[in-house]
């Protein structure tokens, strides 16, 4: 990866204090200058970076070295622990209501990743809970989206609510409970179409159907090679309609995800789960140690830093 | 706390003229780069520029620093721009991109560009990969009048452009585009596959494909890079296509891109509708990454 030198350029920066046993103001700053860098190149947001580095360097300036670490070891650790910390716990599950069915409601952009994350949901629901969902087409627009929708139903052998054409997606949603209510399916999960947080309409859209169905959960599918403007789009809709949680997709590349830490940071909601691939077993349990390592570009030094 | 607003205002004073050049100022520049996604070398970049522009007297005042830099981007971006190729039909166009960036929608915007110009349009179902990719470009060319070349879901998306490559002669067509489905630039499997693709049109059409076309996300930050890199190494690309740039985010990424690969943007998809694509204009993207 192209990320990798940060270990170095810090090992270079503090190479004059190797021995010396308390970081100084002068030491802190220059090493948080290579952060800064580290985290913008990994696209998190420029004023969550701020904030991050102005809480670092507070509770790193002044600090005695820990024993078997090096200057730079210890501010990384100081930098990941902080990371890891922001990024919130393991939290890979979906509430389930005392009174089923379970409605969750996928949101997000255009082409995040909702209609295949529904359908990876479902397949962890049944696999792992013995659920069995209901899948909900609510997207009306995009041309083909009910299809998909009900080609990755009949892969998972789940089924899938489609209504008349011209139906309002509220009306699909409220008409999708009714049958999962006489079907006995216990999870609803509604795949919603991608749109702009600037979009009035179609946000409106969107608290319609929550106002009418009452979702126990709203999901934010966010692509993980996202930039700066996921802080944008997490806030509007967080604010527009409350998240419970994140789904993120596509880490299966080498995004560094650095708007993992953006989202986290604006909603204050738990990154639930990772996409790690097209197929309908990838969506997996997310870690935010690993995510704070991968934004960082440094599993190995970590490691490293794990057995001192 | 500084808003996109507070720095509109601060240019603002500045070209009332009550306000220096100061450090607090570049600060200033160097956020806008920065949340327009431009990357931290390229803004560095930029910002040495403007200080050299300070220094040998090209920038004299401070109302003066925007149209600098934005002139700069532009030159950035223009430069070595060629323009599209005259070919004997048919002209064969390969689309290709990361998943979810709006390869299917583009290709239907741009069929529909070629068809108001009086055209005739195929378009080859190449993505037979992703549940109703096939039906999604099939309601497409419903809607601009092109047909579409396709096999099952599941079948090996080199046939199907062997198939339409062929098609395409025989029925002598003017523009053939090629939909192919979303991969990330990582998975060496899927990169070969590509390249297996591009093989089969260039055997069967020699100098084809006369174009291929990353599509990128505006929404993308830094990682853009390394898919126009990898991308551009599989399939010889010869233009991007910035979509989604209807949103809030600025897609500045393409600048790090055009000034490190020199790879240029062709395109801007600025919605869903059939209509919402346009020729790309340097200027006025430079100027809409100081907008609010
Ligand atoms: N590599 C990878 N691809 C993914 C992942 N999740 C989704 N995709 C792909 O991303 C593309 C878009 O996924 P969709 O599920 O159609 O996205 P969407 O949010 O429903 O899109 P719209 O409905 O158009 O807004 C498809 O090609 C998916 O196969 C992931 O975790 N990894
Ligand atoms: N707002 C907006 N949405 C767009 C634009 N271009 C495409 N989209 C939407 O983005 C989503 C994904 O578009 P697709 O054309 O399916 O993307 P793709 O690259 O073909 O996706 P895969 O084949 O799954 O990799 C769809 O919901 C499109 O309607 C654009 O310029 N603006
Ligand atoms: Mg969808
Ligand atoms: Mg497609």
């Amino acid at each position: 990866m192209v990320f990798e030198g940060l270990a170095d350029k810090l090992q270079q920066t503090f190479k004059k204090l190797r021995g010396r046993g308390k970081l100084t103001e002068a030491d802190v700053n220059e090493a948080m200058r290579e952060v800064r860098m580290a985290l913008l190149e990994a696209d998190v947001n420029f004023k969550v970076v701020k904030e991050f580095i102005a809480k670092i360097k507070e509770r790193a300036i002044g600090q005695e070295v820990m024993g078997s670490l090096t200057p730079v070891q210890h501010v990384i650790k100081i930098v990941n622990d902080e990371l890891t910390e922001l990024m919130g716990g393991t939290q890979s599950r979906i509430a389930i209501a005392s009174r089923p069915p379970t409605i969750v409601m996928m949101v997000g952009l255009q082409g995040a990743g909702k209609t295949t994350t529904v359908a990876k949901l479902a397949n962890l629901l049944v696999k792992k809970q013995s659920k069995r969902p209901l899948l909900v087409a609510a997207d009306i627009y995009r041309p083909a989206a009910i299809k998909q929708l009900q080609v990755l139903g009949e892969q998972l052998d789940v089924p899938v609510y489609a209504a008349e054409p011209g139906t309002k997606p509220v009306d699909i949603a409220k008409q999708a409970l009714e049958y999962a209510l006489a079907h006995t399916r216990d999870m609803v999960l509604i795949d919603t179409a991608g749109r702009l947080h600037i979009n009035e309409e179609l946000m409106q859209e969107l608290k319609d159907i929550k106002r009418e169905v009452k979702p126990h959960e709203i999901l934010l599918v966010v692509d993980a090679m996202t930039g700066q403007d996921a802080v944008t789009v997490a806030e509007s809709f967080n604010n527009e309609l409350g998240v419970d949680g994140v789904i993120l997709t596509k880490l299966d590349g080498d995004a560094r995800g650095g708007a993992a830490l953006s989202v986290r940071a604006v909603t204050g909601r738990p990154i639930k789960f990772a996409g790690m691939g097209e197929k309908l077993d990838a969506l997996e349990t997310f870690h935010p140690d690993r995510m704070a390592s991968r934004i960082l570009g440094m599993g190995d030094v970590l490691s490293l830093i794990e057995k001192a | 706390e500084k808003t996109r607003k507070g720095l509109t205002e601060k240019i603002e004073q500045l070209i009332v003229g009550y306000a220096d050049i100061d450090d607090e100022f570049l600060d200033d520049l160097e956020a806008i780069l920065l949340t327009a996604d431009v990357g931290v070398k390229t803004t560095a970049q930029l910002l040495s520029d403007v200080r050299a522009g300070i220094k040998n007297k090209q920038i004299q005042s401070p109302e003066e620093l925007k149209p600098f830099l934005q002139e700069k981007i532009s030159t950035i971006l223009i430069s070595g721009e060629t323009a599209e190729p005259e070919v004997q039909p048919p002209m064969v166009i390969m689309v290709v991109g990361v998943n979810g960036v709006g390869k299917t929608t583009t290709i239907g915007k741009l069929g529909n560009y070629y068809r108001e110009q009086g055209k005739t349009v195929m378009l080859a179902a190449g993505d037979t990969f992703r549940a109703a990719a096939i039906e999604q470009l099939e309601i497409w060319g419903d809607r601009i009048g092109a047909e579409v070349v396709k096999h099952t879901e599941g079948s090996d998306p080199a046939a199907v452009v062997f198939d339409a490559v062929q098609s395409a002669k025989a029925r002598k067509v003017d523009v053939l585009i090629i939909d192919t489905a979303g991969r990330l630039h990582t998975k060496s499997n899927l990169m070969e596959e590509l390249k297996k693709i591009y093989r089969i049109i260039n055997r069967e059409l020699p100098g084809a494909p006369h174009s291929t076309l990353l599509v990128l996300d505006a929404t993308t930050g830094q990682n853009a890079v390394n898919q126009a890199k990898l991308f551009g190494e599989a399939a010889a690309v010869s233009g991007l296509v910035l979509t989604k740039l209807d949103g809030t985010a600025k897609g500045g990424v393409v600048i790090a891109i055009k000034s490190e690969l020199n790879v240029p943007v062709r395109w801007i998809g600025i919605g869903e509708g059939v209509q919402d694509l346009r020729p790309f204009d340097p200027a006025e993207f430079s100027q809409a990454l100081f907008a609010d």
